[in-house]
């Protein structure tokens, strides 16, 4: 009787070991196939994004060509367009960011990382700190307006008839929307990529360096410096570029801070204009055709220089892993 | 020995070795000290200065009938709609792909080349540019149906919203243990039915928590949607009709010289940066616990 059972199982169609023909086989075919369907979307995203910003400067670049870089002069009427002052708007805005960001955010990622306090208030400084990227940038950037400047204005006043000698403070009477002041907003903006990472970089360092310089007779600040920060050199430097590449793209708060105009000026209290601005103030405004071609020029612009830097970081934070393995 | 004689004689040697630091040491620790704690002090003064000034200009204004008026009544009802509809569009395009994908990384090609190519564009998908990804929907939506849309600006969202949800999927995956995987191989189930009744299931919350992280993120995005979405004073007329969502309302009307027009300008900051912390603060807190764990 148990045997006949037996037989019937076996012989019984659906009941296959090796599931080559069975339903269950092709719908896990199907999954697969699917799911590396997905995963090739996302990466098709990327592909698509870089062939639809250049297709739509197309007509921008076969008119300027690389010479677009270097233009100074950006006259919609006339239809003559030059990027030089938004590229030196973006670069020396998030220059200004990182200058300010990088000590700061070094300084909180020691403080959340060494056991300078107890556990439970370091986790809390770090999670604050955090928190900041999550505040959307339109609302830091009319916090910024508000209560930001003026606090701020009074001291780049002071700064501008002090040291009116200093190429970098010569401006006559600055207002509050400058170059500086886009500059600082976007060091907030960026703390916490930098202190996050920083952080990890130094949890990541064995806690056996540590011990060895302090029982050499290290002092905190003296293993900081001379071990901590060395061997985690890399993986801060590539902090401050994901950091970078942050400052690059940002474009709401610097719209409102940074003064929009398009200029090439030494002062640092003069205003400014950056790439990302000049496409949020015009791109919904713009004729198609060469306008709306310069716009996507600029556009690509920036997308090669975040993907420039980004992939450094990346690439950085790989080579770092792999090394210490 | 002879050294016992040495320090003897020698009285620098011993005040040295028995004397705490050196004076200049014990300065460089407290100066950098100093520095370190007033420097952390200077990056938290932001975010409770920005908290603190939202909440005493916007709360004096906030109205219940604000949610059902349009902007143009003063009231931001059809922000809010638009905010919600973008975020859904968003979310109905970026949700499956990015669970698929994060599934792909973590369960089908831990180590491989396409895995690790796929890894790399994603976090290169993570830096680029907000105000980039409202050039790419502009060329892809906006250009072909001819007009500024919810569509448009829901579709620059979802790729905002997808490189968050693919690593926050992997990670998640990555933390259920392999013998769970293997336990239901032994049983005989198949790839599918080992990822998605097993694995994904015991992963839901950890999902969830990204899921919502990205939807906190794409919220308060303002640059793309500017020229893909577009804004609207009164009530949007449909999904293919340009449309006003909270940020860009911040945005179009904080230097509007009329008084009643700045304080929505507050109020509305107030409801969007509630929402946003109230979600980011309980995903992030999920998120890290399990971390911990």
């Amino acid at each position: 009787m148990a045997n006949s059972s037996d037989d019937s199982n076996l012989g019984d169609e659906s009941f296959n070991l090796t599931g080559v023909s069975g339903a269950n086989f092709w719908f896990d075919q199907g999954f697969t196939r699917l799911v590396y369907f997905f995963a090739v979307i996302t990466v098709a995203v990327l592909f698509l994004m870089s062939w639809v910003i250049f297709s739509e400067a197309l007509p921008a670049i076969k008119q300027f060509g690389l010479g677009f870089l270097w233009g100074k002069d950006w006259d919609t009427g006339n239809q003559i367009f030059g990027a030089l002052p938004y590229i030196y708007g973006t670069l020396v805005s998030s220059a200004i960011a990182i200058l300010f960001a990088v000590p700061v955010g070094m300084a909180v990622a020691l403080v959340t990382s060494e056991n300078f306090l107890p556990t439970s208030l370091r986790t809390i400084v770090a999670f604050v700190v955090e928190l900041i990227a999550a505040i959307p940038s339109v609302i830091i950037g009319l916090w910024a307006i508000f209560v930001f400047i003026p606090v701020l204005e009074p001291l780049q006043k002071w700064l501008a008839n002090t040291f009116k000698w200093i190429p970098l403070f010569n401006t006559e009477d600055p207002s509050g929307t400058n170059m500086l002041t886009a500059g600082v907003i976007l060091a907030i903006m960026i703390l916490p990529t930098m202190a996050a990472i920083s952080r990890d970089v130094l949890m990541a360092i064995p806690k056996e360096l540590r011990s060895a310089s302090m029982a050499l007779g290290g002092t905190r600040w003296e293993t900081i410096f001379r071990v901590l920060l060395p061997s985690g050199f890399s993986g801060i430097v590539s902090a401050a570029m994901l950091a970078l590449g942050r400052a690059l793209g940002e474009t709401m708060a610097v719209t409102m801070l940074i003064g929009n105009s398009a200029q090439i000026s030494a002062s640092l209290l003069d205003p400014a204009y950056t790439i990302p601005s000049v496409l949020a103030n015009e791109f919904a405004e713009a004729e198609p055709g060469l306008h709306i071609g310069a716009l996507s020029y600029l556009g690509l612009i920036l997308f090669g220089l975040t993907l420039a830097v980004n992939i450094g970081a990346v690439l950085l934070v790989k080579w770092v892993g792999r090394k210490n393995k | 020995m002879s050294g016992y004689i040495q320090s003897e004689t020698d009285e620098s040697l011993v005040t040295e070795l028995c004397s705490p630091l050196p004076t200049e040491r014990v300065i460089f620790t407290y100066a950098m000290n100093a520095i370190a704690f007033g420097f952390t002090g200077l990056a938290l003064i932001p975010l409770l200065s920005i908290l603190w000034e939202i909440f005493i200009r916007g709360i004096s204004g906030l109205k219940s009938e604000m949610f059902v008026k349009a902007v143009i009544d003063n009231g931001f009802g059809n922000a809010i709609l638009g905010t919600i509809i973008m975020v859904i569009i968003g979310s109905i395009l970026s949700i499956p792909t990015g669970i698929m994908t994060g599934i792909f990384l973590a369960e089908f090609g831990q180590s491989n080349t396409i895995a690790s190519l796929v890894r790399f564009i994603t976090s290169i998908l993570t830096g680029v540019p907000s105000i980039v990804v409202g050039v790419f929907a502009y060329g892809v939506i906006v250009l072909v149906t001819k007009g500024f849309s919810a569509i448009a600006g829901g579709f620059a969202l979802a790729v905002i919203m997808l490189p968050v949800i693919i690593l926050t999927t992997e990670e998640s995956l990555k933390l259920i243990p392999t013998s769970q995987r293997l336990a239901s191989a032994a049983l005989g189930g198949t790839r599918f039915q080992t990822t998605f009744r097993i694995v994904v299931t015991t992963a839901i919350p950890g999902i969830t928590t990204g899921i919502l992280l990205a939807v906190a993120r794409a919220a308060g995005e303002t640059a793309p949607l500017i020229f893909t979405a577009l804004f609207s004073l009164d009530w949007s007329e449909g999904l293919l009709s340009p449309t006003a969502s909270l940020p860009v309302l911040i945005f179009n009307l904080y230097n509007d010289p009329d008084p009643e027009k700045s304080q929505l300008v507050w109020t509305t900051s107030i409801v969007l940066l509630g929402l946003i912390l109230c979600v980011s603060i309980i995903s992030r807190l999920v998120i890290r616990q399990r971390r911990i764990k």
